[in-house]
């Protein structure tokens, strides 16, 4: 077996552990007197550690070791959490992260953490000399030896015999491990790994193969030669993570003799029921679970996250894109079979077709929700960033994070992270307010940034909300026409969104002082082109004095989406189903006109009339003269319209397809998709056609 | 000696133009052609081809000769360029050549109404057949059809 196997399990759960200790050191750090987070962090960093160790990763296991032992004073109420201590620990955390990203990227994990290390040795000695609390092994070793021992063969019992003679330590291990692991087979193989760095394993139960192909109950036993202390051992076997147990029984002459007449004894009563004996063993060991270690057992609830056994698997994304697409072609091919079973006419066909639409219905489920990720993927760095920064700044801000559970498409997901870095930055740099001026303007010394995430439509929003300053149109206008991007007739005739607008200019930047956080000028028009380049948008809404919002708009990316499909004249367009609102018709005597705009009264408002035809150019179907006209109501967040259309032709689900790389944008279209009857129909994007 | 070329020779009008056999992807016959909105005047519309959605030029309009009806003979061209795949429609479409890159010749400014940036140049073939080479990638440049466009506004 190769480690590199495990090299990217460790990764994952690392990364997975180290996400757990932010989150919880965040915690911690509004309420420190909390010692049950404590516990949890202690914990967290004690499997980190021990994974670590078990990789070989030394650097990483010994800062993890000295945060664990400013951690233990913590959790013995020895010491008490302050300012410097947190602040030395999140340097540690940082200080891992980066050894984690090198070994990802396929470095040794190394760095030169001496001065962290320092400044956590000196939490340890300064604060309470005589506590330096090392790892106390705690040896149960009960020399009761268990009855359902290995057999061995006369060669190994020589072998074991002559160590014991020559001085060695022979050792009888017993490991179990967690009911709840998903890969007992890789944490026995960090057990044996971990066993024969120090020593040699004469023989097993299960045998070698069969614990790599994971053939065995939760538990396995093995006789081990070795130099080491059996404490040692037990420690550092227990210290693997998802290890329930471990027993160490250090043998002799007399002991090893015992144990093998025994074994040889219970031999047939084994092979004639070994299923019971299994049952038998492992009973015994989950009673003494629950009997032996209280502390041990509230690990789940502590870091669900981690330890939780999730089981997945992670799989390249273009398998996922060529599944979809594959899927698409399928997806046709169903609407096509669907028009042509109703133009047959014969029932058993119909029933096939009609039981392969549910099938495929439901894959297309699976299939979607395959690419779908919560955005708290990428929300979930942002508390201690927006931390960092405001202790940087010296100013108090809290982060109120909502919606982090809303989905995104796993490609927007990838490439939404740097711009909301970006405005999070922005809003606590220069959003809000130093601590005197927040008070001189009556506000509470705290900033609130808001960050939510939410569904509406076909799209999601992301905003980030804060309770600053807020904009001064004043000042963008005065900046951009010093930078030259706008003249002075220009700014006299825009609105204000226009001029919020001008901050995504390339080359503008308001910050009266350049910091180190935001504001070297470029940045904004960054933002803003990514957004674009996912299709999204960004909006600012801002009140002087009060605060901003910038309001990022992103497509779902869905490439299959329910759409009602309508046709004018002899055309046929696809309008997406989560824009419509509801259709029907109305009489030519409905439609008003006021200021010039045709309206129509709808649930007790006036919304704007757009006949479709024109908007697209329909050359061979016009309304007007019409006696009932078919209306879609549409609506893009709060703002509806509706649309003239000829005649709706009904529901349907399409595969959204682009219209090729050399049109390009048109407005008020998003795409196309593929008819059952092979001809090409554009879909319609009803964001881009109320304005 | 250059090199030994095969070309795909389509007709406009009574010209006679060329396009390297490797940027064709197809040669098809008309097809229903979905009709694109908002868009120059010589993108005809979008077709199916095969699951792919590929706008269609009408190759006429796109160098300013007049549009013709659609006949029997119409063809569909589509090529693909700096990963842009696009149908041109022609008049016909119905030989396979091989040609010697030395009998091209830089061309004149205007070749059948024709600008010679369009143009790689053109080749003599038999005796009074003269073939024009068309240079894909300017064809289908963008930019220059957006200039074009403000300057008509």
């Amino acid at each position: 077996m190769d480690m590199n196997q495990y090299l990217s399990m460790f990764i994952d759960e690392s990364n997975d552990h180290l996400q757990s200790l932010n989150e919880n050191m965040l915690q911690l750090e509004s309420n420190p007197n909390d010692l049950g987070i404590v516990q949890v962090i202690f914990r967290s960093a004690h499997t980190l550690k021990g994974m670590a160790a078990t990789m070989g990763f030394e650097d990483l296991a010994s800062l993890t070791h000295q945060m664990e032992n400013v951690l233990d004073l913590v959790r013995n109420e020895k010491l008490v959490m302050q300012e410097f201590i947190f602040d030395t620990l999140f340097k540690s955390l940082d200080a891992l992260e980066s050894m984690v990203q090198d070994i990802t990227q396929g470095g040794e994990g190394r760095a030169d953490v001496s001065s962290i290390v320092a400044a956590l040795q000196a939490i340890v000695r300064g604060e309470l000399e005589a506590a330096v609390t090392v790892e106390a092994p705690s040896s149960t070793s009960e020399q009761t030896i268990p009855l359902d021992a290995i057999q061995l063969d006369e060669y190994q019992y020589s072998v074991l015999e002559q160590s014991i003679t020559e001085g060695h330590r022979v050792l009888y291990l017993e490991v179990s491990i967690r009911e709840d692991s998903a890969l007992k087979a890789a944490r026995a193989y960090m057990v044996f790994d971990a066993l024969e760095r120090s020593g040699e394993v004469v023989k097993s139960y299960p045998s070698v193969q069969d614990i790599e192909q994971e053939n065995f109950e939760r538990s396995f036993s093995l006789y081990y030669i070795t130099q080491k202390e059996p404490g040692d051992l037990e420690s550092m076997i227990a210290n693997i993570s998802e290890i329930d147990q471990v027993k160490v029984v250090s043998l002799d002459h007399e002991s090893l003799k015992q144990m093998t007449q025994q074994s040889s004894n219970a031999a047939p009563k084994k092979a004639a029921e070994p299923k019971a004996e299994a049952a038998e063993k492992a009973k015994a060991s989950a009673d003494s679970t629950s009997a032996n270690a209280a502390p041990k057992q509230n690990k789940p609830s502590g870091n669900a996250a981690a330890s939780a056994p999730s089981r997945t698997i992670r799989v390249d994304i273009e398998r996922l894109d060529v599944l979809m697409n594959l899927f698409s072609e399928l997806l046709i091919d169903r609407v096509r079979l669907e028009q042509l079973a109703s133009e047959i006419k014969r029932q058993d066909l119909t029933e096939t077709i009609e039981h392969m639409t549910r099938v495929s219905a439901d894959l297309q489920n699976i299939v979607l929700k395959l690419r779908m990720v919560p955005v708290d993927t990428v929300f979930n760095r942002f508390p201690r960033m927006v931390r960092d920064l405001a202790k940087s700044l010296d100013k108090k801000i809290d982060l109120i994070i909502t919606g982090a559970e809303t989905e995104l498409d796993r490609t927007v997901i990838d490439e939404i992270g740097d711009p909301l870095v970006h405005l999070l930055r922005n809003a606590v740099d220069h959003g809000v307010e130093s601590v005197a001026d927040r008070v001189a303007a009556g506000k509470s010394d705290t900033g609130t940034v808001h960050l939510r995430a939410f569904h509406s439509g076909n799209h999601v929003f992301i905003e980030i909300e804060d309770d600053g300053a807020g904009i001064y149109r004043d000042k963008i206008v005065n900046k951009a026409l010093k930078n030259g991007i706008v003249t002075e007739e220009q700014t006299a005739a825009m609105s204000d969104e226009e001029v919020y607008q001008l901050l995504f200019a390339p080359g503008f930047s308001t910050a009266e002082v350049i910091s180190d956080i935001s504001g070297r000028g470029v940045g904004l028009d960054v933002v803003k082109s990514k957004i674009a380049s996912l299709g999204g948008n960004v909006t600012i809404f801002s009140q002087p004095g009060k605060g901003t919002k910038f309001s990022v708009q992103l497509p779902l990316t869905l490439s299959i989406i329910a759409a009602m499909l309508i046709k004018m004249g002899d055309e046929k367009f696809a309008i997406p189903l989560s824009s419509i609102v509801e259709t029907g018709a109305i009489k030519p005597d409905e439609i008003r006109t006021v200021h010039g705009t045709k309206m129509i009264e709808y649930r007790n408002s006036h919304i704007p009339y757009i006949s479709l035809s024109r908007f697209l150019d329909v050359p061979n179907y016009d309304e007007t003269g019409e006696e009932e006209t078919e209306i879609v109501v549409i609506r893009k967040g709060d703002r509806m319209a509706a649309l003239a259309v000829d005649d709706f032709i009904g529901q349907n689900e399409i595969v959204i397809k682009n219209l090729g790389k050399y049109l390009p944008q048109i407005q008020g279209i998003s795409g196309a998709t593929i008819l059952g009857d092979g001809q090409v129909a554009l879909i319609i994007d009803p964001n881009n056609i109320i304005k | 000696m250059g090199e030994e070329l095969k070309v795909i020779v389509f007709k406009l009008g009574h010209e006679e133009y060329g396009i390297e056999v490797d940027k064709v992807r197809n040669i098809e016959r008309m097809m229903p052609i979905t009709r694109v909105p908002k868009t120059f005047s010589f993108v005809k519309g979008v077709i199916n081809l095969r699951g792919v959605v590929i706008p269609v030029i009408d190759l006429r309009g796109r160098f300013g000769l007049p549009e013709s009806e659609y006949t029997d003979q119409t063809r569909l061209i589509i090529v693909a360029v700096n990963e842009m795949e696009v149908a041109f429609i022609v008049d016909s479409a119905n030989d396979v050549i091989d040609l010697n890159s030395d009998s091209i010749q830089t061309p004149p400014e205007v070749v059948g109404g024709v600008k010679a940036k369009y143009l790689d140049g053109v080749a003599k073939i038999g005796e009074d057949r003269l073939l024009i080479m068309l240079n894909l990638s300017e064809v289908l440049n963008k930019s220059e059809i957006i200039q074009l466009e403000s300057l008509e506004d």
